[in-house]
C-alpha cells in the first residue's frame, strides 16, 4: 500500500474526548490551532507540522472518538482519517485515570494492525488519586510503545518524538477472544478476499457489527468475488448472536484488557473530597446550579460581554480609536481622490466598503464577540457545559431537544452562524433540525445582543419585558415544534469531565482561533453586504424593498425609519440592531416601539451568512421553510407584543 | 379442589383492593358488577371465602389467601407484558387481565424469578410476596434493579443492560459502562449521574431504565 508520495510521514492522534489530544498536537506542533476539548464544537481535523531528527511529519488531531465503531458524527470523521490516510504512526492518548476504560479502544487500534504508540497523559494527576502505574510491564503486555506523560507540561514530550522517529512496524500480539468468537472471525476472515487499510480481523469484527462505512466499502470491493456468501455468513453469525454480539465483544475486549494490566495499576485509598468535586456538585445539584448558571449569565455575559465588550471597549475602538484617529485620514482621503460620487458612497458612503463594512467589523462587532468567544472559552476549559447539560436535559426534553444541544444553543449567543454549524454533532435529524429553527428564530448572536442591551439599558423595564418575552418564544416554539415534528424524542448521555482549572494559554488559543474564523468568515460578507446595499441605495431598490416592508412595520406600530434596520437586519443581525440605536438616538421611538421593534428584530431572519450555512446543513427546502416561519413568526410576535403593550400600557 | 372461574377471580382481585390495600368494608354487589345469585359469586360462598350480608360482599379470613395470590398474578402479569413485552396503555392493562390466569401451578413464581421478584406493579401498587420471594430473601439473593431504583448514594454492579437502542448501548458499552463495572449513582434529579471507576457519567431516565443493577448483598 505504500503509494509513491512525496509529502511527509503522517502522525494520527486518537482518543477519547478529554485527555489532552490537543495539547499533544500542540506540543508536537507548537502550532495555534483549534483546541477543543468537549464534545461538540469541533468536527474538523487539524493539521500541523513537526520536525524530529531532521525529518518532517505531518501531525493530524482528530475529533474524539471512544471506539474504532463510530456513532456521532465527530467519531465518524476520525473514524474517517484512519480509513483513508496511511499514517507513519497512530498515536492513542489515554487518561491514565482511566486506562482499564479506555484500553479496549488501545486493543481495536492495535488489532486493526495500526501503527499504534500509547500515551498514557495527565499520570500526575492520577498519581494524585493514589493510582500508581507500571508503564513498562504494560507496554510489554501490549507490544507497542507505550509512553507516560502530563503532556501540558511537556514531561513524556521527548519519548513521544523519539517514539515517532523511531517507530518500526512490527507484528503485533495477537489477543485471543472466546473460542465461540474467534471462530466466527475465523469464518469471515477466510471470506475477505480483498485488501483493506484495516486488518482482516477488525473488517469482519465491525462487519458483524453493521458498521455502514465498512460495510459499503466491503461490498464495493469484494463485488462479484463471493461477496454473496460473506453476506450470508454475516447473517447467519449475527443472528446467532442476535442476543448480545456487541456485549460480548465489550465484554471480551475487557476481558484482554484485564488481562494487560494484571500488576500495572495499583490504587491506593484516597483521602477526603477536594474542592473541585464539591464545586461540581454544586453545578449539578439544580438548587446550587440555577444561582451558579444565573452568576455565570450576570457576570459572565452580562457584565463583560454586554458591559466590558459592548461598552468599554467599543466605545474605544469605535468613539476613541476610529472616530479621532484612523476615520479622518481615510475620508479626508477619500474625498481628496475619490470625486466621483458613486466611487465615494462605495468607500466612504453612508453604506461604504470603509464605513459599513470594515468600521462595523473591526470597531463594532469584534469586541463583543471576541469577549463572548474568551467566556466560552473559559467555561469550555473548566467543563461546566456537560453539568449545564445535564442540569437542563428535562427542560430541552420539552422542546424536543437533549441536554446536548445547550452546546450549541450557548454557542448561538456568540455567533449563530457557527452555531449552526455545531448542531451537526446532535444525534437526531430532528433535533437538527429543531435546534436550527431555534438558532434562527429566538438567539440573538453577541454582536446584536451587545446593541440590544446598550439599546434597552437605558429601559430596564423594556429590557426585562425583551427578556421574558424572547424567553417565552424560545420554549413555546420549541415546545410546538417537539409535537408537530416527527421522530423520536431525544436519549441523552454524557460523559463529565472531571472540572479543572483553565489554563490560560489554551483558553487564549482557542479564543484566538474562533475570532480568526469568525473573521475570516464575516469580513468578506461584511464586505458583500456593504456593496448589496450600496448597490440597493444607487439604484433606488432599496427603496422600492423598504416600500414593500413598511406596511408590516406600520402595522406593529413602528414608525416607518425602522423598516431601514429590519432589511439591514439580514445582512447582519447587528446591522439592524445598530440602526435602531440611530433612531433611538435621534428620539423617534418611545419605549414600547423601542421594545416592539427589538423583539421582532432580534426574532426576524438570520442573517446571510447563517441562512447560507442553513442551507448548506439542512438543505434548501428546510431553510427556506424555516426563513419564512422565522419571518412570519417575528411579524406576529411584533404585533402581539405591541398589542398587548398598548392595552396593558406596562411600559408607558 | 376445582380451580376457580376467571370471573370468581375478578371478585378477589376486586375485594382485595377495596377492602384490605384500600379502606372500605366490604364492597357493594353494585360495585362488583354482581348479583347476589351470580355464579362466581356462589362459587366463592361455597368455599368459604367471602360472606354476603344484605346488598354487601365480605371477604373472610379463608379467602385471604386466595384473593392476595389473585392479586400478586394480576400485578406480576402487568409486569409481563408492560416491562417485557412493551405492551402500553390499555392494551396492556387487558393483555395483563388475560395473562394472570394464565399464571397458576408455579407458573407464577416461575415469571416472578424471571422478573427478578418484583415488589411493586408498573402503577406502583404492591405486589404481594410469594414464598419465591421470602426464600429469595432470605438466602440474601441480591436484587437486580434499574439504576433508577436505586438511591443516590447507593452503590453496585452493572448486571446487563437492556438493549431496546443498540446505538446507545453500543456508545454506553464504549465508554466503559459494562456489566460487571462497579456503579455508583451520586445524583437523580435532574440527570442520573452515576460514578464508574474514576468517571462520571449523565444519562436521562429512558436510558438509565435500561441499566440494570445488582446490588450488593445486604448483611444483616
Amino acid at each position: 500500500m505504500s503509494a509513491q508520495k512525496t509529502s511527509s510521514p503522517k502522525v494520527v492522534l486518537v482518543g477519547n474526548p478529554n485527555v489532552g489530544k490537543s495539547v499533544v498536537f500542540n506540543a508536537l506542533t507548537g502550532a495555534y490551532t483549534t483546541v477543543s476539548n468537549y464534545p461538540g464544537t469541533s468536527v474538523e481535523v487539524s493539521r500541523g507540522h513537526c520536525r524530529i531528527a531532521g525529518r518532517s511529519y505531518e501531525i493530524l488531531d482528530t475529533p474524539g472518538m471512544y471506539s474504532m465503531m463510530p456513532i456521532t458524527e465527530e467519531e465518524r470523521v476520525a473514524r474517517k482519517i484512519l480509513l483513508t490516510e496511511d499514517p507513519h504512526a497512530v498515536v492513542h492518548v489515554i487518561d491514565a485515570r482511566n486506562l482499564e476504560r479506555m484500553l479496549p479502544m488501545t486493543l481495536q487500534l492495535i488489532e486493526a494492525g495500526l501503527p499504534v504508540i500509547l500515551v498514557v497523559n495527565i499520570i500526575d494527576e492520577a498519581e494524585r488519586l493514589g493510582i500508581q502505574l507500571d508503564l513498562n510491564l504494560l507496554q510489554e503486555n501490549l507490544g507497542i510503545p507505550v509512553i507516560g506523560a502530563v503532556m501540558k507540561r511537556k514531561v513524556g514530550l521527548d519519548e513521544l518524538r523519539q517514539a515517532i522517529a523511531d517507530y518500526a512496524m512490527v507484528p503485533y500480539k495477537p489477543f485471543v477472544y472466546a473460542p465461540d468468537l474467534e471462530q466466527d472471525i475465523d469464518q469471515l476472515i477466510k471470506l475477505i478476499h480483498g485488501d483493506y487499510r484495516l486488518s482482516r480481523r477488525a473488517t469482519s469484527i465491525l462487519l458483524l457489527q453493521k458498521d455502514d462505512d465498512i460495510v459499503q466499502l466491503v461490498a464495493e470491493k469484494e463485488a462479484g468475488n463471493g461477496y454473496e456468501q460473506l453476506t450470508e455468513t454475516i447473517r447467519e453469525i449475527t443472528f446467532k448472536r442476535r442476543a448480545d454480539l456487541h456485549l460480548q465483544i465489550s465484554l471480551e475486549r475487557r476481558k484482554v484488557c484485564k488481562q494487560m494490566l494484571k500488576q500495572v495499576v495499583t490504587q491506593s485509598v484516597k483521602e477526603g473530597e477536594p474542592f473541585g468535586e464539591k464545586l461540581s456538585r454544586w453545578m449539578m445539584n439544580p438548587l446550587t446550579g440555577t444561582p451558579i448558571l444565573l452568576l455565570v449569565v450576570y457576570f459572565g455575559l452580562y457584565k463583560f460581554v454586554g458591559g466590558f465588550g459592548a461598552g468599554t471597549m467599543v466605545d474605544f475602538f469605535e468613539g476613541n480609536l476610529f472616530e479621532n484617529y484612523i476615520n479622518p485620514p481615510v475620508v479626508n482621503f477619500s474625498e481628496k481622490y475619490l470625486t466621483a460620487n458613486w466611487l465615494f458612497e462605495l468607500v466612504a458612503g453612508e453604506y461604504g466598503l470603509w464605513t459599513l463594512g470594515i468600521r462595523y467589523a473591526v470597531a463594532l462587532v469584534l469586541p463583543i464577540v471576541g469577549t463572548f468567544f474568551l467566556i466560552f472559552s473559559l467555561l469550555e476549559d473548566t467543563g461546566y457545559f456537560p453539568r449545564l447539560a445535564l442540569l437542563v436535559d428535562l427542560l430541552f426534553k420539552k422542546i424536543g431537544l437533549s441536554g446536548r444541544a445547550v452546546i450549541p444553543i450557548v454557542l448561538g449567543f456568540g455567533c449563530d452562524t457557527m452555531a449552526t454549524l455545531v448542531t451537526r454533532t446532535l444525534e437526531t435529524k430532528r433535533e437538527r433540525i429543531i435546534a436550527t429553527m431555534l438558532l434562527a428564530l429566538a438567539i440573538p448572536c453577541s454582536a446584536q445582543l451587545g446593541v440590544i442591551l446598550g439599546l434597552l439599558s437605558a429601559e430596564p423595564n423594556a429590557l426585562a419585558v425583551w427578556t421574558v418575552f424572547l424567553l417565552l418564544v424560545f420554549l413555546f416554539i420549541g415546545f410546538l415544534a417537539s409535537k408537530v415534528l416527527p421522530g423520536e424524542s431525544p436519549v441523552f448521555y454524557m460523559e463529565i469531565p472531571p472540572l479543572r482549572l483553565p489554563q490560560l494559554r489554551n483558553v487564549a488559543v482557542k479564543t484566538l482561533t474562533r475570532m480568526q474564523s469568525y473573521f475570516v468568515e464575516i469580513l468578506p460578507l461584511f464586505l458583500f453586504a456593504s456593496v448589496v446595499l450600496w448597490a440597493g441605495k444607487m439604484t433606488g431598490t432599496l427603496g422600492s424593498v423598504i416600500n414593500v416592508f413598511a406596511p408590516v412595520v406600520k402595522a406593529i406600530g413602528l414608525p416607518v425609519e425602522v423598516t431601514t434596520a429590519f432589511v439591514f437586519g439580514f445582512f447582519r443581525r447587528d446591522f439592524g440592531a445598530a440602526g435602531l440605536y440611530d433612531l433611538q438616538s435621534s428620539g423617534l421611538l418611545n419605549a414600547t416601539q423601542l421594545t416592539v421593534a427589538a423583539v421582532t428584530l432580534t426574532l426576524f431572519v438570520p442573517c446571510v451568512a447563517q441562512f447560507l450555512v442553513m442551507i448548506k446543513e439542512r438543505g434548501i427546502k428546510v431553510a427556506v421553510i424555516i426563513f419564512i416561519f422565522v419571518t412570519a413568526m417575528a411579524f406576529s410576535s411584533g404585533w402581539f407584543l405591541n398589542k398587548v403593550l398598548l392595552t396593558t400600557g406596562l411600559l408607558a | 379442589m376445582e380451580r376457580l372461574s376467571e370471573n370468581a377471580e375478578e371478585i378477589l382481585e376486586s375485594l382485595w383492593v377495596m377492602t384490605v390495600e384500600g379502606d372500605n368494608v366490604g364492597c357493594l354487589l353494585t360495585s362488583l358488577k354482581v348479583n347476589s345469585d351470580s355464579e362466581e359469586l356462589l362459587e366463592l360462598v361455597q368455599r368459604a371465602y367471602v360472606e354476603v350480608r344484605d346488598d354487601r360482599v365480605y371477604l373472610r379470613k379463608e379467602g385471604r389467601p386466595e384473593a392476595q395470590m389473585t392479586v400478586r398474578r394480576h400485578r406480576l402479569a402487568e409486569r409481563l407484558t408492560m416491562d417485557i413485552l412493551g405492551i402500553a396503555g390499555d392494551e396492556g392493562n387487558d393483555q395483563a387481565c388475560e395473562f394472570e390466569h394464565l399464571l397458576r401451578q408455579g407458573v407464577d413464581t416461575k415469571l416472578c424469578t424471571l422478573l427478578n421478584h418484583p415488589t411493586t406493579c408498573p402503577h406502583g401498587n404492591p405486589i404481594p410476596p410469594g414464598d419465591c420471594c421470602v426464600t429469595a430473601r432470605q438466602k440474601g439473593e441480591p436484587g437486580i434493579v434499574a439504576l433508577t431504583e436505586l438511591r443516590s448514594g447507593e452503590a453496585g454492579e452493572i448486571a446487563y443492560l437492556a438493549a431496546s437502542d443498540d446505538k446507545k448501548m453500543q456508545k454506553l458499552m464504549s465508554m466503559g459502562v459494562l456489566p460487571g463495572s462497579h456503579v455508583t449513582l451520586t445524583q437523580k434529579f435532574p440527570s442520573y449521574i452515576f460514578k464508574v471507576g474514576n468517571s462520571q457519567f449523565a444519562v436521562d431516565d429512558t436510558l438509565a431504565r435500561e441499566i440494570h443493577i445488582r446490588r450488593p448483598v445486604q448483611k444483616n
